[in-house]
């Protein structure tokens, strides 16, 4: 099967600050891979260059077999730290908008359905402002998930959320995983994963230093 | 390569000389102006030059659009900067010399109007590049350029027709010029125009030598081992 | 062409519906406006001939301080959370979004100058001389004209420092003619003692062209990191 992801040569530079200084991997389709690394170790920079938000510097980066990203946002996915959501209308108005983004058809279903697969109340009317981080990030997953993304890039989708609500958001991706979907998570809690990640991807100084399925030896190298 | 420069500075020393000896000296006297006439002879070849480097700027500028290319962007760059001077050389010659002929410091005529416009949309070019974030300033500032290009023939025929309703004096005059004058208002041109080659010259080698003294250290600063934590955080990214 | 639009009208209406509920943007931009009105009459006190000639001028310059206030805040709700980066991410056109922006500020700048008008025909006891059923089609054309630049250039200054600043800086130098046309127009419509039409003319030719110029730009700027 061909790579989901290809990196090859990837630099990106912001004025004189190198998040990412050469970062050469393949990622192969239906796997879970979780990032760890320190801050600053170019995580996030890495998913917003998978993401087609931060052109590279130099190298490239192949998605789905095009390095148009452009061509294929469609099928992506993406979950940040800030909530991409609009603090001033409730859950179900800001999927169902963002589901038009999407020239979703059976929006309402869908927005229901993903929902409740984050284990949020459709019917809460409380404006996403109001809630708290944990129910957010779980929200802010849900929006993610809209558009039955191919590729499904998190930027600590775990941060301030409920070891409980945590656990489920994982059994939910490993769903996801098992279905078919390519799931990259940054993570500072790479315990969360264990066992669900097909593969932690271990990040320093703005480079890939370590591949390994096995959490143990990740977290020694890292 | 090398030595057309100092070739052009000397005959740029040399044109801009004669060209003032003739612009003071052997140039005839205007009838009613006077002597302080002679400033036209600035006024104008400053105006055309500012005209042809904003012309530059623009087809820089478009040419950065479609095909990304970093030369298109300092030339766009050096164009704007050196074309602002020779538009504020306009300005103030003009001023200066409808003080003693019209007894006015200033005029919305035409020209004049026009060419603040011009000066006002070029100044805000430079800004934003002033103040935008690096990586993104060359595809910012051609955007700009484009919308200040469409701007002009609107402002000119704004201006124009506001003029025909508010008739106003008119600075420079209008009508035919004397040969000997014009022979003199071309020579100034010239002189100008090789001024101005020569200005842009240098100023695009030293924004190419910086841009590569920027490219060396971005270079290094991948090369060298890191482990501190980055100084500043970029786009809220905290990895 | 039927995906722009129809997103066009959701950015729109979700735009709409977010305003009317928080009101705190229209409220305090109304207060604005007015102090801009009675500040505008404390400083010029013309006799009625004179307020006729210079009406258009205080009119429209003041128009452009409430513009300008309602233009800055054009992108706030969508940098709060960096929503944009989830449009960015999203196959929908950017054309759909920006026009959403543009027609929702031309609404809301309109009802800002709704409230300013009365407003100045009380202060300063104005009374048309000419053809008032241009004043609407003046208003409207040059309302547009600085709304689809102005948000053109919030969008632009959100990638700048001292953003604030910056869509002033931008959208002054460019909107001259527009400018010149709308106070020009509004003092011949007011005199009565010229025809606007030129004016009229220039200001639709000004919409035109930067309507087409923004919409065939704004992806440039939104991809712009």
């Amino acid at each position: 099967m061909p790579p989901a992801v290809v990196v090859t040569d990837l630099v990106k530079q912001f004025g004189r600050f190198a998040a990412l200084r050469g970062v050469n991997a393949e990622f192969a389709p239906g796997r879970l891979y979780a990032i760890l690394g320190d801050n600053g170790a170019g995580k996030t920079t890495l998913l917003r260059a998978l993401a087609g938000l931060a052109p590279p510097t130099r190298g490239s980066v192949s998605v789905l077999g095009t390095t148009d990203l452009r061509s294929i946002c469609g099928q992506l996915g993406y979950m940040a730290h800030p909530s991409l959501l609009y603090d001033e209308m409730s859950g179900m108005e800001n999927l169902r908008y963002f589901a038009r983004l999407h020239d979703g058809s059976n929006a309402d279903q869908r927005c229901s359905d993903v929902i409740r697969a984050v284990k949020l109340d459709p019917s809460l009317t409380r404006p996403v402002g109001q809630y708290s981080q944990g129910m957010r990030q779980r929200m802010s997953l849900a929006r993610a998930l809209l558009n039955d993304p191919k590729i499904l890039l998190l930027d600590e989708p775990f941060s301030n959320v409920d070891v409980r609500s945590a656990r489920g958001m994982v059994s939910l991706l490993t769903g996801l995983r098992d279905a078919g979907k390519t799931i990259f998570v940054v993570t500072h809690q790479a315990s969360l994963l264990e066992g669900a990640a097909d593969e932690f991807v271990c990040m320093e100084a703005g480079k890939i230093v370590s591949r390994t399925p096995d959490l143990a030896t990740a977290t020694e190298t890292a | 390569m090398k030595r057309a420069f100092p070739i052009l500075a000397v005959l740029t020393g040399v044109l801009l000389s004669y060209a003032l000896y003739e612009a003071l000296v052997g140039a005839p006297t205007e009838q009613t102006m006077g002597d302080v006439q002679r400033i036209f002879y600035y006024h104008v070849p400053s105006a055309l030059t500012a005209f042809i480097l904003f012309f530059i700027n623009l087809f820089a500028s478009l040419i950065y659009l479609v095909r990304r290319n970093n030369k298109a962007d300092i030339v766009a760059l050096v164009a704007a900067e050196v074309g602002v001077v020779f538009c504020t050389v306009n300005l103030v010659t003009g001023s200066i010399w409808a003080r003693p002929v019209w007894g006015i410091w200033w005029t919305w005529d035409l020209r004049l109007t026009l060419t603040l416009v011009l000066w006002l949309i070029y100044v805000s070019y430079l800004v934003l590049r002033r103040f935008s974030s690096s990586g993104q300033t060359p595809l910012l500032a051609a955007v700009l350029s484009v919308f200040g290009a469409l701007d002009v023939p609107l402002v000119y025929f704004s201006i124009w027709f506001f003029r025909t309703q508010h008739p106003q004096p008119v600075i420079g005059g209008g009508g035919s010029i004397d040969p000997r004058m014009l022979h003199v208002l071309l020579i100034n041109w010239l002189a100008f125009s090789c001024f101005a080659a020569l200005v842009c010259w240098s100023r695009y080698r030293l924004e190419v030598l910086q841009r590569e003294v920027d490219e060396t250290l971005a270079l290094e600063a991948l090369l060298e081992p890191r482990t501190s934590q980055p100084r500043t955080s970029r786009t809220g990214s905290d990895g | 062409m039927s995906t722009i639009a129809g997103l066009t009208r959701a950015t729109l209406a979700k735009d709409l519906r977010l305003e009317w509920r928080s009101k705190d943007a229209i409220n305090s931009m109304l207060f604005f406006s007015l102090l801009v009105v009675v500040i505008f009459s404390f400083s010029f006190d013309p006799t009625a001939e004179e307020s006729r000639r210079i009406a258009g001028g205080l009119v429209w310059v003041a128009f452009l301080f409430a513009a300008v206030v309602a233009l800055n805040q054009t992108w706030a709700r969508e940098v709060r959370n960096q929503v944009l980066d989830a449009y960015r991410v999203s196959p929908a056109p950017p054309n759909a979004l920006f026009l959403a922006k543009v027609v929702g500020n031309f609404i809301f700048v309109s009802v800002l100058q709704a409230l300013m008008t009365p407003l100045f025909i009380v202060f300063y006891n104005l009374r048309a001389l000419g053809p008032v059923y241009q004043l609407p089609i003046v208003a409207a054309l040059g309302t547009w004209a600085l709304v689809v630049n102005g948000t053109f250039f919030a969008a632009m200054s959100l990638r700048t420092r001292s953003r604030e600043i910056m869509l002033p800086l931008l959208l002054f130098p460019i909107s001259i003619p527009a400018l010149l046309a709308m106070v020009e127009a509004t003092g011949a419509i007011l005199t009565g003692e010229f025809s606007a039409k030129f004016w009229i003319v220039l200001l639709a030719a000004y919409d035109v062209v930067f309507t087409i110029a923004s919409l065939f730009l704004f992806g440039f700027v939104l991809q712009a990191e």
